[in-house]
């Protein structure tokens, strides 16, 4: 027995030892340059480019910027605010929750971190604007997009000497010049958890030129309701100008099938489709980006509908907010907005810039696109990423199943008021 | 040197250290214990840290999850039955709850019913090793990777051009087609097409625990049955089968919980779209892309709900079983 005891008591003590030993060297890490961690929604080129935005910065101080991508930023913030496990920087899904984190303090003001007077003088009102929570600013865009833009490709038939002015105009030329293509429309809706998204752009600019800015606003915010006669004749519309007019219906609402590369066929021969409708970021994206901007693609901008509300844009972005008011966190954030570093995100091309005075663009196309954000007469941001969550994945699904059969319409704007009125309560 | 490095040595000497540790300071408490207590509270001591990883980590979270159900988006406002009203309210959730309803009687008699036939029949042949290790296989494949695998099988291009998918590939050979099988909503027919997936990876282990079990019915019995004139039909009909039945009922457990927390091959393949929702992957989209985590909390309660009586068949027939030894 004491024997047995004795020998217990030295495996004991070594065991012990070696474990305070092992812990006392991974305990210790390399003090040189500080890093600050950063999630965001950009895999692939997009990924590159924001490696390449950073890396002057990264040179200059000395500091490394930790990156992670993903696509499911919601939940990764979402759970990371109620845990507190938070990167220094992140991407945020949208104002919503930006206006959620920032009253619940996850998320630090900026104003004394950004030269708030630069950055409001080279950045659109309208941006600024929506990056304040209870008038400070919690969030910037890094990034911007103008959605609504249509998709041609010149060679089949060049609409550039006569864009389409207006709604009614656009399906007249569209049919004229249809020839071999297969379809007017090229649509997809896929894009992972997030599937649907491609359809709400369809319906917001819909509303936005139709009914125009005022119950656009209206509508968003929860006070009109799906079922309202300005919000349904956008879906009514969209069904049968646009999904009565695609190729295939099935391959359109295919989760599995990503939107980037939905645009694909007009560079077929012959043509899939004539037309594609997609934000200004698609010329980074999908088939797009082996192709020349300007004589392999070229946009034109979404026609007016009612000429009441002519030059109403639709724009988004990817706001950008701060968890960790680290000094490395500070003046990661102040360099990113910057138009010295914003110039090297737009050259990369399928960004723009919200900095007005970013200038590097690559091509004529992104140059136009850019244009339109900064010159829009009334700017609105995009509605299903202003709407509460439960709201907006709702509305995805929504897109999905009315695309997939249209005499669902009425079933599904019922459900949508349903949600529409439990989503929005405090 | 890398101080992931450190860490795994660290738990790799530490880990056995610690416990080799614990079990010395039981022995030096139980010393001011009488002689003839000593027995008693002993295994009550090595219980201990079990006993309190459980309390920490499963009954006192399920305990919260409980209460959390009775409350609104907000934590601490109590919404009374709200959420489950809201359950029973909502004609997406209920198809959720009637998809896991179908996932438990299909993947049970997929998994089951195939593992049983597939070990019967390899019994009977010499490369039975071979043909064994490559049905258990999909089962070492991670969930999401198997449903990306099968992705490619139920793939769908549009008609007139190339199809991409086995499956579609297949059809067209023949002339017909092509079928996006994950939108095929009559008859819930996408839902059985997912469940597919997951009987593709759980026969092979329902196929090793009862091929195991085959192997233990002893060849006598069999032999006597045939030298009395018995039919290979009949000898499985009323020998093998009533000796395989405790076997096949504790792998049908497995598989009917297998099939009520089923998640990621739903959120890989058709994220919940077109009516193959299941509990599991909406409770997730309720707490944490919604973020109502009340409605989140009663989905788990009501998934709980839905497998304590599985377990309380198994535990019972676990007791019927260790009274007849």
């Amino acid at each position: 027995m004491e024997e047995r005891r004795s020998s217990w008591r030295r495996v004991a003590a070594l065991a012990g030892a070696a474990a305070l030993v092992f812990a006392a060297c991974s305990g210790s890490s390399s003090n040189a340059g500080k890093s600050v961690t950063v999630i965001g929604t950009w895999g692939g080129d997009e990924q590159k480019a924001f490696l390449a935005m950073v890396k002057p910065w990264e040179d200059s101080t000395g500091n490394k910027v930790k990156y992670t991508g993903t696509r499911d930023i919601n939940t990764v913030l979402t759970t990371g605010v109620a845990s507190g496990v938070l990167p220094d920087l992140a991407g945020l899904p949208g104002p919503g929750q930006m206006a959620e984190f920032s009253k619940s303090g996850a998320l630090k003001p900026l104003d004394g971190v950004l030269d708030v007077a630069t950055y409001t003088a080279e950045t659109a009102p309208a941006l600024v604007a929506l990056g304040k929570v209870d008038g400070k600013l919690a969030g910037v865009f890094i990034k911007a997009a103008v959605k609504g833009l249509i998709w041609y490709n010149p060679k089949v038939h060049d609409y550039s000497s006569a864009p389409p002015k207006t709604w009614d105009d656009l399906k007249s030329q569209a049919t004229a010049n249809k020839d071999g293509a297969a379809a007017i429309w090229c649509l997809r809706l896929g894009s992972g958890a997030a599937s649907g998204w491609p359809g709400t752009d369809w319906i917001e600019d819909l509303v936005l030129r139709q009914a125009g800015p005022d119950v656009y606003n209206s509508w968003w915010s929860g006070k009109t309701k799906w079922s309202d006669p300005a919000i349904k004749t956008a879906f009514q519309t969209y069904l049968t100008d646009v999904v009565a007019n695609i190729k295939d219906t099935t391959e359109a609402v295919d989760p599995t099938k990503d939107f980037s590369g939905g645009g694909d066929p007009l560079f077929t021969s012959p043509p899939g489709c004539e037309l594609f409708h997609q934000a200004s970021f698609i010329t980074g994206l999908g088939g797009f980006k082996g192709k020349a901007a300007g004589t392999d693609y070229n946009f034109f901008p979404f026609p007016d509908v009612n000429t009441q509300f002519s030059g109403a844009v639709e724009g988004a972005g990817d706001l950008f907010g701060m968890f960790h008011d680290t000094d490395e966190a500070k003046s990661l954030m102040k360099y990113l907005v910057t138009a010295p570093a914003q110039d090297i995100w737009v050259k990369a091309g399928g960004a723009l810039s919200a900095n007005k005075n970013a200038k590097d663009y690559p091509d004529d196309i992104s140059k136009r696109s850019a244009d339109l954000l900064a010159n829009a007469k009334s700017f609105v941001f995009d509605a299903s990423d202003l709407m509460p969550k439960a709201m907006n994945d709702v509305f995805w699904t929504a897109m999905l199943k009315v695309t997939k059969d249209p005499s669902t319409l009425d079933s599904v704007l019922a459900d949508l008021d349903k949600t529409q009125a439990t989503a929005y309560a405090p | 040197m890398d101080p992931r490095l450190g860490t795994a040595l660290a738990v790799v000497i530490g880990v056995p250290g610690v416990l080799v540790g614990y079990i010395y300071l039981t022995e030096v408490v139980l010393r001011f214990v009488a002689e003839k207590n000593r027995a008693r509270i002993r295994p009550w001591l090595w219980l201990l840290p079990a006993l309190l990883f459980l309390g920490l980590f499963l009954v006192i979270p399920t305990i919260l999850t409980i209460l959390r159900s009775f409350q609104g988006a907000v934590e601490g406002v109590w919404s009374g039955l709200d959420n489950y009203a809201w359950f029973f309210g909502t004609p997406d959730a209920l198809t959720a709850l009637r998809n896991n309803l179908l996932w438990v009687v299909f993947l049970t008699l997929f998994a089951v019913g195939g593992g049983l036939i597939i070990a019967v029949l390899v019994d009977r042949v010499r490369y039975e090793s071979v043909a064994k290790s490559v049905i258990f296989v999909p089962l070492a494949i991670s969930t999401t990777a198997a449903a990306v695998i099968w992705r490619f099988m139920f793939d769908y291009q549009s008609k007139g051009t190339a199809q991409t998918g086995t499956l579609n590939g297949i059809l067209g050979a023949f002339g017909l087609g092509p079928i996006s099988f994950l939108q095929v909503d009559t008859l819930a027919l996408n839902t059985i097409f997912l469940i597919i997936v997951t009987a593709w990876m759980w026969t092979g282990f329902a196929m090793v625990i009862l091929s195991a079990a085959l192997k233990g019915i002893s060849a006598e019995l069999l032999e006597a049955a045939r030298v009395d004139g018995a039919t290979e039909w009949r000898v499985f009909r009323f020998i093998v089968f009533p000796l395989l039945l405790p076997t096949v009922a504790v792998v049908s457990t497995t598989i009917v919980i297998t099939a009520l927390k089923t998640f990621d091959v739903v959120l890989v393949m058709t994220n919940g779209n077109f009516g193959t929702d299941v509990i599991a992957l909406r409770m997730i989209k309720e707490s944490f892309i919604n973020g109502n985590v009340g409605h989140g909390s009663a989905l788990a309660v009501i998934l709980l709900l839905a497998i304590i009586p599985v377990m309380a068949l198994n535990i019972s027939r676990f007791r019927a079983q260790e009274a007849i030894r």
